[in-house]
């Protein structure tokens, strides 16, 4: 359920989200976890660099990561040393209950 | 030149012994007493049954100020420290996964190699991975 408050010109929530995904290399990385959860961000390059010839650096790999936590489209976990990191489909809800959802004026009247 | 020793640093040199050979498979080769502010660091190495005069494997103490930053570190991020060679990845991940070990990636094909990671209970991850 989306109150229209929430339909506002600008959320911070949206912004983060569509932000998130603007970008096809973080689009990838949400294929992965999306097709296997709880990677390491070693699994995690090791993907992008020999499944979609990605040469990209470990940091970059962490910076599109941190932007995906913030738009909470991934979520990371401590189980002891390690660094775990899992996909949350959650916020694309937003998305599919924003248009594809009935219309809210026409439902108003 | 040839490639004659690796090392991993381990946090308990009796408990890498057991982990290493009783676990993994290797065999002692050396362990050599060498002193240590508890008298206690050896010279320890192991190698494959398979290779026993191949390159040998040390499992150093991890005393030195350095290694604890720099092993949180290469965990934190899920980075091996070293890598063995098994003849298939998906059979030896079974196998040690009924002994109780610990993977951080389960067996994973990428082109033309499987590998996976696995804790070695005394600070490391270790990346195994099929012949190419």
């Amino acid at each position: 359920m989306i109150g229209k408050s929430q339909l506002a010109y600008s959320d911070p929530v949206s912004d983060e989200l569509f932000k998130a995904l603007a970008d096809p290399t973080r689009r990838v990385i949400l294929d992965e976890l999306h097709e296997r959860s709880g990677q390491t961000l070693f699994e995690l390059c090791a993907r992008l660099a020999t499944r979609h010839r990605l040469g990209i650096s470990r940091q970059a790999v962490s910076q599109h990561l941190a932007a995906l936590e913030k738009a909470d489209l991934v979520r990371s976990r401590r189980e002891g040393r390690y660094k775990f990191h899992d996909m949350n489909p959650e916020p694309l809800g937003l998305i599919v209950e924003r248009w594809p959802g009935p219309n809210p004026r026409e439902s108003d009247s | 030149m040839r490639i004659h020793i690796n090392s991993v640093f381990v946090d308990s040199q009796v408990k890498a012994l057991d982990f290493y050979t009783n676990v993994l498979g290797f065999v002692k080769k050396h362990d050599v007493p060498l002193g240590g502010p508890e008298g206690e660091n050896r010279w320890l190495t192991v190698v494959s049954p398979e290779d026993p005069e191949g390159a040998e494997l040390l499992l150093e103490p991890s005393g030195h100020p350095a290694v604890a930053p720099y092993r949180e570190a290469l965990n934190n991020d899920g980075i091996p420290a070293t890598q063995f060679q098994v003849d298939d990845v998906q059979a030896e991940y079974e196998r040690l996964r009924a002994l109780g070990v610990t993977f951080t990636q389960e067996p994973l094909t990428m082109g033309p190699v499987t590998t996976a990671v696995l804790d070695d209970t005394c600070g490391n991850l270790i990346q195994i991975v099929n012949p190419v």
